[in-house]
């Protein structure tokens, strides 16, 4: 469904990422697992099209979409929830949510998805016209995800949705993760916190420096002792 | 001495420091002439009682317990006074007027309610004054809400109406003016029915709200009774349409320049406000407008000879394209960097229309005379009077235009974008489309507002279209209030009308308005008028109070995490 073919994408000078090469199939779960540093984000930024790759094919649904401005891509049917939220502190979590849906014009669909992102997540319902700044770190990033879900997206980019959150928080959101996953959504997730990516997911890649390492199902990842030991913490 | 009397002579030394500022520069010896109320109440006054009452008033709001509050504002003011001693001593025992010359011996007999300095009482007379000031300013900040601001509210209107006698004998009928004001200000008894009536008002509409708006103070959202609505507004309409009938030349003309910066501040305010890029440079738009307008009228250029109505769509129209022109290389650039680049093309094409090179097309320095006034059904409208009706239009128009943008499509992408570029072009929005239309739609109204301009003056000279246009129009928006349009009303009210007002201040207008400024920008950042959101995010710390509390409870039952 999505492939990326030997990437390459530079900041200026530096190269951050050296010919990644990556896969997912409909349906799945894919994780990219990596240290800090090591092109997770800049991965999913190439892909959402915020960065140009120099090299490298992007195709999705058998379409390259490696040149293609960052709104096109996001109408294709990829839609990020970012590093770090990113949700709109000034609007309240209605229209954050209504920015999710701002390339659609299916107003009746609009609503219904607009009701499913909140069955998923209960506690926005509660707090639609607070702004979105004044949300906790835990709402914030199911507000980022339920924003990202508003577009419909046949691919859903999830970018280390567990970061600054409490462990029980975590949980939950793994949890919505599989959820929406089993809804038909196609979820690439990249993580800091491997144990959980590779819990949630059928597949994972290993990136370091720039280049993948390693490609498994999840399973066979948590049982490799190289990634038991950078990854997961176990000696 | 402890803490507390130290921060008290602190705020002492700093409003000395302005006091000996304002005698230095000239503020009080220049209007000691300028009689406000009666025979003795002088201009020259107001300003230094002013600073005393303002900074008693802060030192008392600092304070927790009400004596020592007073106390300490009377401490405050003493000190300003002392301060005051100090410049009527040095400015006679030296001669300062080498490099200060408003230090003179007159600057002495106003400080020392001309006694002198060989008079103890006349020495003794700043710091008494200052210390009952300090008392007065210091009972104001303890005094209920209510009573504070019907006071402040009575004595700025008393001080404006005396300032502002010639304007007002204009307008009111010839007997009320012999009963209120004399020959140069107003009337002791004058001053008091004033202060009174205006008081009166103030508390009046402190307590009750004005008839048909129930305030909820909770929410601090306004409702208005419907058929109170249709009156207030009714009663709006027909003020802005009589206005030039009773304003007269003097006040419509400064109408029509605080409309010309209505429009232009509401243009500003779509590129600023709702798009969030910082254009330092929107005056090259009303010079495009208005130099669209004289090139395309004037017979001094000859090249066209259209009518005022056929030109001003092309003055539109070239504002616009020079808006996608400024725009496309500058898309890239964010904040500072952003306001930089508009602040060289503002420049560029001022000095362009200075230039020799293009003298014969654009005038040069001496600009192009004979630009064509609008007709109407056969009638020049070339007086500002007429004139007011075409403004008052464009500030319609140019509202209607601003408000419906605000909550259409464009006008959430616009936010999206201020809020964050990467994020809002991941939601699908045309970051390239989205950025160039707020510049290219401003500028549509700052180049209209160029047009009406040019044919109010009659004429454009480069020197119209200086750094200091974009500066006060930037200035409009973020008094009134980033992003809010009534904000834009308040803002040109505030900082175009009333400098026009007050033009016997000229000298030391930049001065003041600086100063101003700088204090909205510390206690009022949000602006005069501004939106709920913004407002909400300034003043966190005073509303999250309460939600604490909220967020304390839901706390125990389900796991929240602030980061």
């Amino acid at each position: 469904m999505l492939t990326l073919k030997d990437i390459h994408t530079f900041y200026d000078k530096i190269e951050a990422l050296k010919g990644v090469s990556l896969t997912v199939n409909e349906g799945e779960i894919v994780t990219l697992i990596g240290t800090n540093g090591a092109g997770k984000t800049t991965t999913l930024k190439t892909i959402s099209g915020v960065h140009k790759p120099r090299q490298g094919e992007i195709i999705f649904e058998g379409r390259r979409i490696d040149q293609l401005p960052a709104h096109e891509v996001t109408k294709l049917g990829i839609a990020q929830s970012p590093e770090g939220r990113k949700i709109f502190g000034r609007m309240s979590v209605r229209e954050n949510l209504e920015m999710g849906a701002f390339g659609r014009n299916d107003k009746d669909q609009i609503r219904k998805d607009f009701t499913r992102v909140l069955d998923l997540f209960p506690r926005l319902n509660e707090r639609l016209n607070q702004p979105g700044g004044t949300l906790s770190g835990g709402e914030q990033q199911m507000l980022a995800i339920g924003r990202a879900l508003m577009s419909r997206p046949r691919v859903l980019l999830l970018d280390e949705p567990s970061m600054g959150l409490a462990p029980v928080l975590v949980d939950h959101i793994f949890a919505i993760i599989k959820e929406i996953n089993q809804q038909g959504t196609t979820v690439l997730l990249v993580e800091q916190n491997a144990l959980m990516a590779l819990a949630v997911a059928n597949r994972g890649y290993v990136i370091q420096t720039g280049v993948v390492v390693m490609e498994d199902t999840a399973k066979n990842l948590r049982e490799n002792e190289m990634v038991q030991k950078t990854y997961l913490g176990i000696d | 001495m402890t803490s507390g009397l130290r921060s008290a002579f602190n705020f002492g030394l700093l409003g000395g420091v302005v006091a000996w500022h304002a005698c230095l520069v000239g503020m009080v010896e220049s209007f000691s002439e300028r009689r406000l109320i009666g025979e003795t109440v002088e201009l020259s006054y107001v300003w230094l009682v002013g600073i005393v009452l303002l900074i008693g008033y802060l030192k008392a709001r600092n304070v927790q317990a009400p004596g020592i509050a007073v106390f300490h504002s009377i401490v405050s003011g003493a000190t300003i006074g002392a301060a005051l001693t100090l410049l009527a001593l040095l400015t006679s025992v030296f001669n300062l007027r080498d490099i200060f010359p408003f230090a003179s011996p007159r600057l002495v007999e106003l400080l020392t309610l001309e006694r002198g300095i060989a008079d103890a009482l006349g020495l003794l007379f700043p710091i008494l004054g200052g210390a009952v000031l300090g008392a007065a300013a210091g009972g104001l900040a303890l005094a209920p809400p209510i009573w504070r601001r019907t006071i402040t509210v009575a004595l700025l209107v008393t001080v404006l109406i005396g300032l502002l006698r010639d304007i007002f004998a204009a307008i009111v009928p010839r007997d009320v003016v012999s009963l209120i004001f004399t020959s140069r200000g107003l009337l002791p008894m004058g001053a008091l029915v004033v202060f009174v009536v205006s008081g009166a008002l103030t508390w009046l509409i402190g307590t009750f709200g004005l008839p048909g708006i129930s305030t909820d103070a909770s929410s601090a959202s306004r409702s208005v009774a419907t058929p109170w609505k249709y009156a207030y507004l009714g009663f709006g309409v027909l003020f802005l349409l009589t206005f030039p009938l009773w304003g007269k030349l003097f006040l419509s003309n400064v109408a029509n320049f605080i409309g010309l910066y209505i429009i232009m501040a509401l243009g500003l305010s779509l590129v600023i406000g709702f798009a969030g890029m910082l254009d330092l440079g929107f005056v090259a738009f009303f010079a495009i407008g208005a130099y669209t307008m004289a090139i395309l009228t004037s017979p001094k250029i000859g090249t066209f000879t259209l009518t005022f109505w056929q030109a001003l769509p092309f003055s539109m129209l070239f504002a616009f394209l020079s808006g996608v022109v400024l725009g496309l290389p500058v898309l890239r650039m964010r904040g500072d960097y952003l306001a930089i680049a508009t602040l060289g093309f503002g420049e560029i094409i001022r000095i362009l229309a200075l230039s020799n090179f293009l003298k014969p097309y654009m005038g040069g320095a001496q600009g192009i005379t004979s630009v064509a006034r609008p007709e109407i059904a056969g009638f020049v409208i070339s007086k500002p009077e007429p004139f007011y009706y075409i403004v008052l239009i464009g500030c319609v128009v140019a509202w209607f235009v601003a408000a419906r943008l605000k909550h259409s499509r464009l006008g959430r992408a616009w936010m999206a974008i201020r809020e964050d570029e990467d994020v809002a072009q991941a939601m699908g929005i045309n970051r390239v489309e989205t950025k160039l239309l707020a510049f290219a739609i401003g500028a549509i109204l700052g180049g209209m507002s160029g047009a009406f301009f040019a044919g109010l003056v009659g004429s454009v000279v480069p020197k119209s279209f200086e750094l200091l246009v974009s500066i006060n129009v930037l200035a409009v928006i973020i008094v009134g209030g980033m992003g809010s349009l009534p904000g834009v009303l308040v803002g040109a009210l505030v900082l175009v009308g009333l400098p026009e007002l007050l033009r016997e201040f000229a000298e030391y207008r930049m001065l003041v308005y600086g100063a101003v400024l700088v204090v909205m920008m510390l206690f009022r950042p949000e602006g005069l008028w501004p939106e709920a959101v913004r407002k909400r995010e300034l003043h966190k710390d005073e509303t999250s109070a309460p939600q604490r509390v909220t967020t304390s409870v839901t706390a125990s039952t389900t796991p929240s995490v602030k980061d």
